[in-house]
């Protein structure tokens, strides 16, 4: 193992060298499941995306030749323990600046610790705990994509919106799936729905069919998910069985990506709704990048995820070109000053707490005769705007927003 | 140390140990060598590999060395082992974040949940034998699991994070990696030697001699229901042990130190380093967390070069990899 101090002292010699002629290297560490239940959701396509990005900002001439962009990835396997052991390699070891992605919150929450502690920049755009802009808060980070918050304000606020104001649930037996739906049902309830009812459903469960006929028998106009990942995924096939679309009821997952809608296919999936802030259908722009993302990928289509990797890192390099520096502060601080602006979000701003904020949108799976293509598996039945979407400030329970 | 003599002599004269007879002259002052070597690589280990990296595999060739206690020496196989692992885990977290207890406490806290969990659950397992008792096991495990699921002091999925390490009795910081590294070989030799003088122990022959025929050391006059549930509670203390200390180097309790995953990965550990050698689980440790360090970058690929190391193993070296090195040097490790 003297070959990886040797390298260490090598690579830290060239660093040395580089900061001499006022170069400036940056190295992007992508740290997500790359083997697991959300390889889909992150994995190779966020390191595609930050690959993509760095290309986009050299092209794009928001870098030059001064600055050096390394991407390094890495599987964390979803467990803490793994994600933070690299996490603290990548810092104290590797020389890398800023960790991308990291979905499953029990390991952002870890990372976020050992970020603050290094002091570099953790930019997240995979993990669903609103806790990383709440609680858990820290300078060092900014919660990209999406967050629970958003899922239920969009979800439950549009649906009811929609005409969907009545509400039954089916909730996971554990933490998050308790928090899903109270957070979900206080939107519904605010926005004028009623709830009329929920049950616990133990997890992880294979079997919905009781839990989906009560849910039939209550009459409600939507029946949330309140659960992820596998159990969102054998509810709705099981409710497809039940024809509970076609009989005039609203699916309404809580937290379903655009790869779960794809391989549950159209005709399972038909009707369900669900919350992205990023559709890759939306316009040219979208469109366009999710072309070319697609001809590097298997003709994959991004998620929010990906996107919201791409993003993050083409606003992290603006901020390093202007600074002139990588210095983990400063550049946290323009990334804050300065407004976001790209081809997948839009305009935008990264607030105090460190929430990345832009619009969200509420999609409906499409009927199979309504796709034109493989992946035109949905249409935007809302947008709404970044405000009404995620924590208000003044509701905001992160400690760095009471001092300011 | 234990040999033949002081063996015999503190036991009953009409028993007759084999284990004892496996053992040939000058094992005791070769495993002493061992431990030298140990003790001198756990000294320069931090100076060539990441501490944080040393750490997780003390912490879990320490939980691998209590299963192994169990397993290589008292024959029993537990399929639930990451419960008090896990348990301990997050007592030991809870403590030191919420009630603030100081990192040595909070050890002992989640050390002694985990023995007192073992008590329990060993009381009910040990009645049955083979498969049976691996499936108690196992079942007892998923009801601690589900339990920690469900408790809000564990944090559901969120796991229990940023944990302080704390000032070790009050003067010596473990923010330095450096140091706590120092604190982590140090419990990890003082498990190391514990477990060895169990092995070398009365108690410790007598296990042998309960693990392979039980009826006859039943016949001789020995409680073997004692003998084991004495050493399953051994075990868990010591796997609890490996999980408080856990907590406190990575600053966090999480669902996975619980899960049957878990449980399993610990027996991967004990078959590749080599089941009943004493020094074998550090091996099986260091190779299978140094895999999935090291391998990260592969992804998908970690599980697959994994399975295929496992499959390699029982096929071509069963005794794991220090019981082929003990052939070789023709002493048992």
């Amino acid at each position: 193992m003297t070959g990886r101090t040797m390298l260490a002292a090598v690579a830290l010699a060239t660093l040395m060298a580089g900061s001499a002629e006022a170069q400036i290297s940056v190295k992007l560490g992508v740290l997500n499941d790359r083997s697991g239940v959300y390889s889909d959701i992150g994995g190779e396509g966020s390191v595609l995306a930050a690959r993509m990005a760095v290309e986009d900002a050299r092209a794009q001439k928001i870098i030059g030749d001064d600055i050096k962009v390394e991407v390094i990835a890495a599987d964390h396997q979803n467990k803490p323990d793994v994600g933070s052991n690299i996490a603290r390699q990548w810092y104290d070891q590797d020389g890398v600046d800023v960790i991308l992605d990291v979905p499953t919150s029990s390991v952002a929450l870890a990372i976020n610790q050992i970020t603050r502690e290094k002091n570099k920049v953790f930019l997240n755009s995979g993990a669903a705990t609103s806790d990383l802009t709440g609680t858990q808060c820290s300078p060092n980070t900014v919660h990209w994509t999406y967050d629970m918050v958003q899922l239920a304000n969009v979800t439950g606020g549009a649906m009811v919106r929609q005409g969907g104001d009545t509400w039954y649930f089916l909730t996971a037996d554990y933490a998050f799936g308790h928090a899903l739906e109270r957070d979900t049902a206080a939107v519904v309830q605010k926005n004028g729905g009623k709830i009329l009812g929920s049950v616990k459903t133990p997890f992880p469960s294979n079997d919905f069919s009781s839990f989906l006929l009560q849910a039939q028998a209550s009459k409600a106009k939507v029946i949330g998910l309140a659960n992820a990942g596998g159990d969102t995924v054998n509810s709705i096939k099981q409710a497809a069985e039940f024809g509970i679309t076609q009989g005039g009821q609203n699916l309404a997952g809580m937290l379903v990506f655009v790869n779960d809608v794809k391989a549950l296919g159209l005709k399972t999936a038909q009707g369900l709704v669900f919350s992205e802030t990023f559709y890759w259908d939306e316009n040219d722009q979208t469109r366009a990048w999710s072309k070319r993302f697609g001809e590097r990928l298997n003709n994959r289509m991004p998620n929010m995820t990906n996107a919201g990797v791409y993003s993050s890192v083409i606003h992290y390099l603006k901020a390093v070109a202007a600074e002139k520096s990588k210095d983990p502060q400063k550049v946290l601080a323009r990334m804050k000053a300065m407004p976001t602006e790209d081809a997948l979000f839009g305009k935008g701003s990264v607030r105090a707490d460190g929430r990345k904020m832009h619009d969200a949108f509420l999609l409906e799976v499409k009927k199979p005769e309504e796709s034109k293509g493989d992946w035109d598996v949905a249409k935007i039945l809302a947008k709404v705007p970044a405000d009404q979407v995620f924590r208000p400030l003044s509701e905001s329970n992160c400690p760095l927003v009471k001092k300011s | 140390m234990a040999n033949a003599t002081t063996a015999g002599a503190a036991l009953p004269a009409d028993t007759n140990i084999p284990t004892v007879l496996h053992e040939p002259r000058g094992t005791a002052s070769f495993h002493l060598k061992v431990f030298i070597g140990i003790a001198v690589a756990l000294v320069i280990a931090p100076f060539v590999l990441y501490p944080v990296f040393l750490m997780k595999v003390l912490c879990f060739a320490l939980f691998a060395l209590a299963f192994n206690l169990l397993l290589g020496y008292g024959g029993l196989l537990s399929f639930g082992h990451a419960a008090y692992f896990g348990m301990a885990s997050y007592l030991s977290a809870y403590s030191a974040k919420v009630w603030g207890f100081s990192p040595e406490l909070a050890i002992l806290t989640g050390t002694a949940t985990a023995a007192l969990l073992g008590l329990v659950f060993g009381a009910v397992a040990i009645r049955r034998q083979g498969i049976y008792f691996s499936m108690i096991t196992l079942a007892l495990a998923q009801m601690v699991f589900f339990f920690c699921l469900q408790a809000k002091f564990t944090g559901g999925e969120d796991g229990i994070q940023a944990v302080p390490r704390g000032r070790l009795f009050g003067f010596i910081n473990l923010a330095d990696d450096r140091v706590l590294y120092f604190v982590v070989a140090a419990v990890f030799l003082f498990g190391l030697a514990l477990i060895y003088r169990i092995i070398h122990s009365p108690f410790g022959q007598v296990l042998k001699a309960i693990r392979d025929n039980e009826p006859r050391a039943v016949s001789l006059g020995y409680r073997a229901n004692q003998y084991k549930l004495a050493v399953f509670v051994l075990s868990t203390t010591l796997a609890g042990l490996a999980g408080a200390l856990k907590a406190i180097v990575f600053q966090l309790a999480s669902l996975t130190d619980v899960h049957w995953s878990m449980s399993g990965e610990v027996v991967l550990m004990t078959l590749v380093g080599g089941m009943g050698t004493v020094f074998g689980p550090i091996v099986g440790a260091a190779v299978i967390v140094a895999m999935a360090n090291y391998l990260a970058t592969l992804g998908a690929w970690v599980t697959i070069v994994q399975g295929i190391i496992f499959v390699l193993c029982v096929l071509l070296f069963r005794e794991g990899i220090l019981g082929l090195v003990a052939r070789w040097v023709k002493r048992p490790l």
